[in-house]
């Protein structure tokens, strides 16, 4: 048992080799994603982000096993990818929160633990806990439709946090929000990464949302979809303020320029990485 | 009380129709095109209300000699409802049966749904009486078939088809987003069922079981008259249209039976609808 925590303790959160994905299409095919490799380390908060059909949510759907690979080795906690899927092993919040009307809001946080078996005690403490830490307590027994789109979106965060995964995958949850709530939202996802000590995977095509969020940021490129530049972000402790610090800025110029291909500090590897992709247009 | 002023609609368009209009119709060129309004067509609605207290005429319906008319229709329409209602029950069952292995195996949707449509394009009229000949006779152990259940099974074979369309329908209906959902939660096909694919279904769901019931109810009353079952409100029907030449307001009172009949199905299943608001869509307010 205890060789087997160790196992786990060394293993990263994901850990992508040599993937590849190819959709068949009518004719032929289309390349997605082209020789990812990524290695996520436990609790690591890494955003990915690029051009609308770069890849970056068919690569957050390979993590999760929403979509098989067409080769490549996809790890997720020391397992197989369908493997963590089957054991819960992480959350996954969508761009459309994806609550269940006909539930409360209660009960919708409860749905997964209803899945796989947790009492009804437990799954109400639960379901509390969460709904506490997402700040929504007194929405408990109301439903969906009569919440806004950013309490949605909360509900669905504290749902996938259910069953205290390792990992969390989101995609784009903050997408259809306005720039109010979505800083608010943001605010409190690094909260609530911070307090559950889960590594995020987190995909968005806005550049301050990536670099404010984030530790590592990965900057894609589209056809085929493949990772130009990995970009560490250290902005410590994040609060309002920090929208406004200069390191905030300098951030958002170095993802901005990854993004147009204009590598300003990048190594002859990574340039003619780009300058291949660029080709390949 | 929209249903009030639809039936005093209808009546004052009956009444407004028998003194506007000719008693022989209104023909244009040689044909008539509206029918003729004598009373022997169209009996005054005052007429009709008092068939339904006029006395039974003896020897055609073998109910007790004193009857009144409304009595009869009463009687009729609660036999027919009851044949119907089990055929209603075999239909959704076999219609949600359907549905089921439909959506759990994309094959059997490509392999049913053609002969599915098919079914109901065989004329009742012809399939009723083979329905009654097969289980005419035929026993099973203590089990004996009985003409109505032959009238019940035709009105299944009826009430099954909106609702396995329906049911087809709305077990597709959740998002992608749910469906996803579903999958990274590792749910199986039946816990998917169970909590998604059912509830997101009930909206479709809703409106087939209506027309199921009134499907049954058709089909039950077609089929009293076809396979020759008496005690139903098809078969009184029948044998007041035979007695028509001397009182046609009978006929019509046993229609208004039926028409009833067919609402009271409908009612039944709004109770059932009105128990499962909470899976109607958009529940609240946005």
């Amino acid at each position: 048992m205890s060789d087997a925590d160790a196992g786990q303790e060394r293993s990263a959160a994901v850990d992508l080799t040599g993937v590849h994905k190819t959709f068949a299409v009518r004719r032929g095919s289309v390349v997605a994603l082209e020789d990812i490799n990524l290695r996520i380390e436990r609790g690591e908060f890494v955003s990915l982000i690029g051009p609308s059909g770069c890849g970056k949510s068919t690569l957050l759907r390979v993590i999760g096993d929403l979509l098989p690979p067409t080769s490549g080795q996809v790890v997720v906690n020391g397992k197989p990818a369908r493997r963590a899927r089957l054991d819960q092993d992480y959350g996954f919040a969508f761009q459309q929160a994806g609550l269940l009307d006909w539930r409360t809001v209660q009960a919708n946080i409860e749905l997964p633990l209803e899945l796989h078996g947790v009492d009804r005690a437990k799954r109400k403490d639960r379901a509390l806990e969460l709904l506490e830490l997402v700040g929504l307590s007194e929405f408990a027994g109301q439903r969906p439709p009569q919440l806004s789109g950013g309490m949605q979106q909360r509900v669905a965060i504290a749902r996938a946090l259910a069953e205290r995964p390792a990992l969390l995958l989101m995609d784009e949850p903050f997408g259809a929000l306005d720039e109010m709530t979505r800083e608010r939202m943001q605010n409190e996802l690094v909260r609530i990464a911070g307090e559950t000590q889960a590594a995020v995977v987190f995909v968005t095509h806005s550049i301050p949302e990536a670099v404010f969020l984030s530790d590592r940021v990965v900057v894609m490129s589209p056809r085929p979809g493949r990772i130009t530049e990995v970009i560490p972000v250290s902005l410590g402790d994040r609060t309002d303020d920090t929208r406004e610090a200069p390191q905030f800025y300098a951030a958002i110029t170095q993802v901005r320029e990854a993004l147009r291909g204009k590598p300003i500090a990048a190594t002859g590897a990574v340039v003619a990485d780009i300058e291949r992709a660029q080709g390949a247009l | 009380m929209l249903v009030l002023l639809g039936v005093a609609v209808l009546g004052a368009i009956w009444e407004g129709y028998k003194a506007w209009a000719p008693a022989d119709g209104v023909k244009l060129f040689g044909t008539r095109i509206l029918p003729r309004t004598t009373d022997a067509s169209m009996p005054q609605l005052s007429t009709i209300w008092h068939a339904f207290g006029a006395p039974e005429v003896g020897g055609a319906i073998t109910f007790g000699p004193t009857r009144s008319v409304l009595d009869s229709v009463i009687t009729a329409a609660t036999h027919t409802l009851r044949w119907a209602a089990v055929g209603f029950a075999i239909g959704v069952m076999v219609g949600f049966l359907l549905a089921l292995l439909m959506d759990r195996l994309a094959i059997f949707e490509r392999a049913l749904l053609p002969y599915v449509v098919l079914s109901q394009t065989v004329p009742l009229i012809a399939l009723a009486p083979l329905v009654s000949k097969w289980g005419q006779g035929s026993s099973i152990g203590s089990f004996k078939w009985h003409t109505w259940m032959s009238v019940a099974v035709i009105a299944a074979y009826l009430a099954f088809f909106p609702v396995a369309v329906g049911m087809t329908r709305g077990l597709k209906s959740p998002s992608a987003v749910h469906s996803e959902y579903f999958r990274c939660a590792a749910a199986g096909w039946w816990k998917t069922l169970i909590r998604l694919k059912l509830p997101a279904a009930v909206p479709f769901l809703v409106p087939a079981l209506r027309l199921a019931a009134a499907a049954s109810v058709v089909g039950s009353i077609v089929a009293e008259i076809s396979v020759g079952l008496d005690g139903g409100i098809g078969r009184l029907i029948l044998t007041y249209s035979q007695q028509a030449t001397g009182d046609p307001s009978r006929v019509y009172a046993a229609v208004i039976g039926a028409a009833v009949l067919g609402l009271v199905a409908a009612a039944i299943v709004t109770v059932f609808d009105l128990a499962l608001w909470r899976y109607h869509r958009g529940v609240g307010s946005r």
